[in-house]
């Protein structure tokens, strides 16, 4: 049976909030809303299961990081480290969103509407089921996909607030070895890092991008069939876990 | 206050730190409650060792005079200062800098104002130097002669406030809230690689430059000896300290204008220069070549303000946060967008500026 609760976070420091976040999950909460949020840190951090969340305000840094499951909307914009390892559940950002989100994210989806600042998905990973997507609605900075080992990227470059602005930044997906990066329309050559080009989409891409411009489109109440009528490019590794034989040759 | 002993061991200061700022284009005044509670809120960017405030505007009636801002761990010390003082200028007002009991501030310094023009009949020593260079040189003499003594803040119409303590405490120290600037900044210092005390908080400033930062400055030695041969000497041990300098070389003496310096402090990347029309091309490379020494190499999120505006800067691989905000007549510049909100709620925009460009804001006539 589903249980709501709303708890104000006005004047609470980030400690108590996180304790009430966590007291209102054990007591079987299923629909959280915070109300009045102003850069409380690690709000939903490490929290585990099915539970809807709501974030009114702007949250602090490493919003949900480690988080396992939830579902978390922020009415507004989010600042950096959003989804910091994150291994499973939805982020839903209205905004715009900082630095580093997704680093090392191992699983889930994060859903962001604007522009994103540098080093987005750095360090994403997948491993069997586990495959983490993140959908930039604007712009990226520098080092997009850096090192990226798994996962999908995809960024449309369509709900920015800078205009003349590159849809990414210098070195996309420099050092890259797993995962894929779709770019609605196209990049230019000297954003993309050493040794990576854009190739065309096949059939089996265009099933993949589809079905996440849908669940995206849904999410942020967008026209998805607007998002889809483009051209999309896709940037993937041109090496294969490339210190494999390092220190035991296989 | 104290310096520590062997301080010379120390080269640079790491720091996670918390900066923002905020200008009205108007001049219209803002209240010290503003800066104060948007350094509140990102008070977890900060541990306690470091925290301060630059304020443009904040004494109206005595515009016209060099306000002179010291730190002295004695009277001795104070006493030896005002002498070096007495001695370059005419003293139009000396006073305590208004200061209340918090239990949070230990062992304060004594802190003190004057209020200066140069003497008419100046000593021999600096009667061949134009004005503000000569007010330049009697900083430098201070803090760097005067045992216990340094002058932090020495601009016109505008002062710094800065100590060994959380930002909201030494605000609370110095009062902050009594007064009201066209132009604030703040900081929460984080200090890792150099000790925290009185002098090495931010801002750093000289003449009418300020400067917060939050990062590191890698290149701190080759800048500090490139500013030494340039007669500024750096005794504050927090890497920051060269900024100001370099400012105040780069603008004032050289005549840059403040898009050039930030361009010699983030430069393009060679390869981005190499892509540039011809006449771009030369202009960048030639400021690379020319000021090489002074590149800021490392990660930073700088504000810097003077009597004609305030600017944002950040590295060029932006291994710092900042975030710009505009609100009517004002632009607000933040380590976190929270921290704005919590004065200013509604905002027209909000953005991240790229990396290595600066977001310039001039105040109007």
């Amino acid at each position: 049976m589903a249980k709501h609760i709303t708890l104000d976070a006005s004047g609470i420091y980030y400690r108590q909030l996180n304790e009430q976040i966590r007291e209102a999950v054990a007591g079987g909460a299923t629909d959280i809303v915070l109300k009045n949020v102003n850069g409380q840190r690690y709000l939903v951090g490490a929290v585990e299961g099915e539970l809807n969340v709501e974030i009114q305000g702007v949250p602090g840094q490493d919003m949900c990081s480690f988080m396992r499951g939830p579902k978390v909307r922020v009415k507004a914009n989010a600042q950096d480290g959003v989804g910091n390892t994150m291994d499973d559940g939805t982020v839903i950002i209205e905004g715009l969103a900082g630095d580093v989100v997704g680093y090392a994210m191992r699983g889930g989806k994060i859903f962001i509407k604007g522009d994103v600042g540098y080093r987005v998905g750095i360090h994403m990973k997948a491993y069997m089921e586990k495959l983490p997507i993140i959908v930039i609605g604007g712009k990226a900075g520098d080092f997009l996909g850096e090192y990226m080992a798994g996962g999908i990227i995809l960024l449309l470059g369509m709900f920015s607030d800078k205009p003349t602005e590159p849809i990414a930044g210098r070195s996309l997906g420099t050092g890259m070895h797993g995962g894929v990066i779709y770019v609605r329309g196209d990049v230019p050559r000297e954003q993309i890092g050493p040794g990576l080009a854009t190739q065309p989409l096949d059939e089996s891409d265009l099933l993949v991008v589809q079905g996440i411009v849908k669940d995206y489109a849904r999410e942020l109440g967008l026209d998805a069939k607007a998002i889809l009528a483009s051209d999309f490019v896709k940037i993937k590794p041109f090496s294969h876990r490339p210190y494999g034989n390092l220190y035991v040759p296989a | 206050m104290k310096a520590p002993e062997r301080y010379y061991d120390f080269q640079k200061d790491i720091s996670g730190c918390g900066v923002f700022g905020v200008i009205h284009k108007t001049r219209g005044l803002i209240p010290g409650d503003i800066p104060i509670r948007a350094m509140t809120c990102m008070h977890d960017r900060g541990n306690g060792l470091g925290g301060g405030f630059a304020a443009y505007g904040i004494y109206p009636d005595l515009a016209d005079k060099y306000a002179f801002h010291l730190m002295c761990d004695t009277q001795a010390a104070l006493d030896n200062a005002e002498e070096v003082i007495k001695h370059y200028f005419t003293v139009h007002l000396a006073e305590p800098i208004p200061t209340r009991k918090n239990l949070a501030i230990v062992d304060p310094p004594i802190v003190t104002r004057y209020f200066l023009t140069p003497k008419k009949d100046r000593p021999h020593e600096g009667r061949d130097l134009g004005e503000q260079d000569y007010v330049v040189s009697a900083v430098m003499h201070i803090n760097h002669k005067v045992a216990g003594a340094f002058v932090f803040s020495s601009g016109k119409n505008m002062g710094a406030f800065k100590g060994v303590g959380f930002p909201e405490d030494i605000a609370d120290f110095f009062r902050l809230e009594e007064y009201s600037a066209y132009i604030w900044t703040g900081h929460n210092r984080f200090p890792t690689n150099t000790p925290g005390w009185w002098g090495g908080a931010h801002p750093f400033t000289l003449l009418d430059w300020s400067i917060v930062h939050n990062g590191e400055i890698s290149s701190y030695g080759i800048n500090r000896r490139y500013l030494c041969e340039h007669g500024y000497l750096c005794t504050l041990m927090t890497d920051t300290e060269v900024v100001a300098y370099e400012l105040d070389m780069l603008i004032r003496k050289h005549g840059l204008s403040k898009e050039m310096a930030c361009k010699v402090f983030a430069p393009p990347f060679w390869d981005e220069i190499a892509r540039m029309p011809k006449q771009e091309k030369e202009a960048y490379t030639a400021l690379r070549m020319v000021y090489g020494q002074a590149l800021l190499n490392g990660p930073f999120a700088i504000l810097v303000a003077d009597n004609t505006g305030l600017f944002g800067l950040n590295d060029r691989i932006k291994l710092r946060p900042l975030v710009v905000a505009e609100k009517d007549d004002m632009v607000f510049m933040s380590s976190e967008e929270s921290s704005i909100r919590e004065v200013q709620p509604e905002l027209d925009r909000v953005w991240m500026p790229k990396a290595g460009e600066p977001v310039i804001v001039h105040l109007e006539a």
